[in-house]
């Protein structure tokens, strides 16, 4: 057996960088015959490679369009990559967005059905769940209520009840927490806790190093789609501070320059005008 | 503890089994939400085609002079055939564009959703039967011959074929949509041609008379040809003129029951159904990686 439970190997992604997407008949004709047909390559990822031992946490970080959510869509199967391969030995529960699949014209009861299926469980099984989803979203009293009325703090609870209903082998979770009152986000993090210490490998993004360095015990640092380190989280997420840190006094730096030469400009222009006078 | 069992494999169009309690949910859902929403309810959804055969019954029968006999039994079954084929292939086409955060998000077999759609346009269908029988029981009523006939089971076949050829365009047209979105009034305008030249509201005898003049004139039988092209090439009228078989037929003649369907109607009915069959799931599997770049 493979000792790897996710094995990234070389991936690739690439996105169509276009000016323009063109999505109709009209303009595709058009484009052709102009030969302006183009493709502008855009590599969301760069030969990454991931691979995660059995039980191991690991906090994805790095920079906004670093390409962190494009990995753990090619993780749970969403995005194909372009080149290299995934491969993944378990069940895999990902909380990219919360509530993907609600429909707000449903009812709590029937929503909860629904996303169970979506996320590939039987009627049966999520019957067997429900109780305990139910008690778990705490919205015992809204269960037949359509979820367009619900607030969005109620749907995100909704929506990590049934996605968590079950151990998964790998969970993914993808900033969706920063939703939700303090109290549900305490209720989520000591069952990710939970799903920890019964075995389940975790894979995390956050932009909060203190949550990450609490949660994981790997990290992989992403820059453009780039590796920049990986491996245990203490060193990285120091030289990742530091790195930020270095990055926000350079741009720091440059502000100041940028106003000593905004100042030294205004007074040049009031002495001139003090010396026209 | 349950595992999730995932036997067939990813992507291809059987994949769809391993998540048949989610098409039941999403059937459901359509089916409930449709008749959740309107006043009437099921009513609703059978007096709507009573109507609509009411007002083309008078007129066509004013426009015609040839008389079909018992013609608002024929234009119901030709019309009733169409309107799945056209709703079932016109929703399955926004299945993948419409369901585009869902598809950002989650992974879910893909032919999951033009799937919902068609299923729920055919369980729409079997339910629309019903203005179907409110029509014949009236007749009946108003004629004294009772029109119900046990040769009406044989719709079954049509509604497996249609249904069958439904998924296939339907496949074809959601992944099309998908790269170009105008594709929606291109197939508007081929529906309305399509409706033309499926002789619903016509008896497609009348090209064959036009035939005989032209012979006569000695001009080219361009009628013959194209009633022999609608006869051959046209899928909804193959399924159009075996409905009538089961359910017009018996109403204005004793046929023997062995000489109710055609097999030649049997067969290419079926030939048409499963070619599109292949042709929709071949695309839609061949493209279904690129969805997400475009959706």
């Amino acid at each position: 057996m493979n000792e790897y439970i996710v094995d990234v190997d070389k991936v690739t992604v690439r996105f169509n960088k276009a000016s323009e997407n063109i999505d109709n008949l009209k303009e595709y004709f058009v484009k052709l015959v102009r030969h302006e047909l183009m493709f502008k390559e855009f590599l969301a990822l760069k030969d990454v490679d991931l691979k995660i031992r059995p039980c191991e946490a690991w906090a994805i970080i790095g920079t906004n369009g670093s390409g962190k959510s494009t990995l753990l869509k090619v993780i749970s199967r969403i995005l194909k990559p372009y080149k290299g391969s995934v491969k993944v030995n378990g069940t895999v529960a990902s909380l990219i967005e919360l509530g993907a699949g609600i429909d707000p014209k449903l009812t709590a009861r029937e929503n909860i059905y629904l996303n169970g299926c979506i996320l590939g469980y039987s009627k049966k099984f999520v019957q067997s769940k429900f109780d305990e989803i139910v008690e778990f979203s705490e919205l015992e009293d809204f269960l037949d209520t359509p979820v367009k009325n619900f607030s969005s703090g109620m749907k995100s609870r909704l929506g990590f009840s049934v996605a968590t209903m079950v151990k998964p082998d790998i969970l993914i979770v993808d900033e969706v927490l920063s939703v939700g009152d303090v109290l549900f986000r305490k209720k989520c993090m000591n069952k990710m806790n939970e799903m920890l210490a019964d075995g389940t490998t975790l894979l995390f993004v956050s932009h909060n190093m203190e949550t990450c360095k609490d949660m994981c015990d790997h990290a992989l640092w992403l820059n453009k789609g780039e590796v920049v380190m990986s491996g245990e989280i203490g060193p990285i997420a120091d030289e990742y501070l530091t790195t930020i840190e270095a990055r926000k006094a350079k741009e720091k730096a440059q502000k100041k320059k940028k106003q000593q030469e905004l100042d030294k400009k205004a007074k040049e222009i009031a002495a001139r005008k003090a010396a026209k006078q | 503890m349950e595992e999730k069992k995932f036997r067939f494999k990813e992507g291809s169009f059987l994949e769809l089994l391993n998540y048949k309690d989610l098409l039941y949910q999403l059937v459901a859902r359509d089916i409930k939400l449709k008749y959740r929403r309107s006043f009437l309810g099921y009513v609703w959804s059978i007096l709507n085609p009573l109507l609509i055969m009411i007002i083309m019954s008078i007129v066509f029968t004013l426009l015609f002079n040839k008389k079909t006999e018992y013609f608002p039994v024929y234009l119901m079954c030709g019309r009733t055939v169409f309107e799945f084929i056209k709703t079932a292939t016109t929703k399955s086409m926004d299945a993948i564009t419409g369901n585009a955060s869902l598809l950002k998000k989650t992974y879910v077999s893909k032919f999951m959703f033009p799937m919902s759609k068609i299923t729920a346009s055919m369980v729409d269908f079997v339910f629309s039967l019903g203005a179907m029988v409110v029509l014949m029981a009236a007749l009946s009523l108003i004629d004294g011959v009772f029109l119900f006939s046990w040769k009406n089971i044989g719709i079954v076949i049509v509604i497996i074929e249609a249904y069958i050829f439904s998924m296939g365009l339907g496949f074809f047209l959601a992944a099309l949509d998908v790269f170009f979105r105008d594709i929606k009034y291109i197939y508007n305008a081929i529906l309305t041609m399509w409706l033309y030249m499926s002789a619903i509201f016509y008896n497609i005898g009348l090209f064959y008379d036009r035939a005989a003049k032209q012979k006569k004139l000695g001009e080219t039988q361009t009628a013959y040809i194209l009633a022999k092209f609608i006869d051959y090439c046209n899928p909804a009228y193959i399924y159009i003129k075996q409905f009538r078989a089961f359910v017009w037929s018996p109403v204005i003649s004793d046929v023997p029951f062995w000489q109710v369907m055609a097999p030649k109607d049997f067969i290419l009915g079926f030939g048409y159904a499963f070619l599109m069959f292949f042709i929709g799931v071949a695309v839609f599997r061949k493209t279904q990686d690129k969805f997400i770049l475009y959706i």
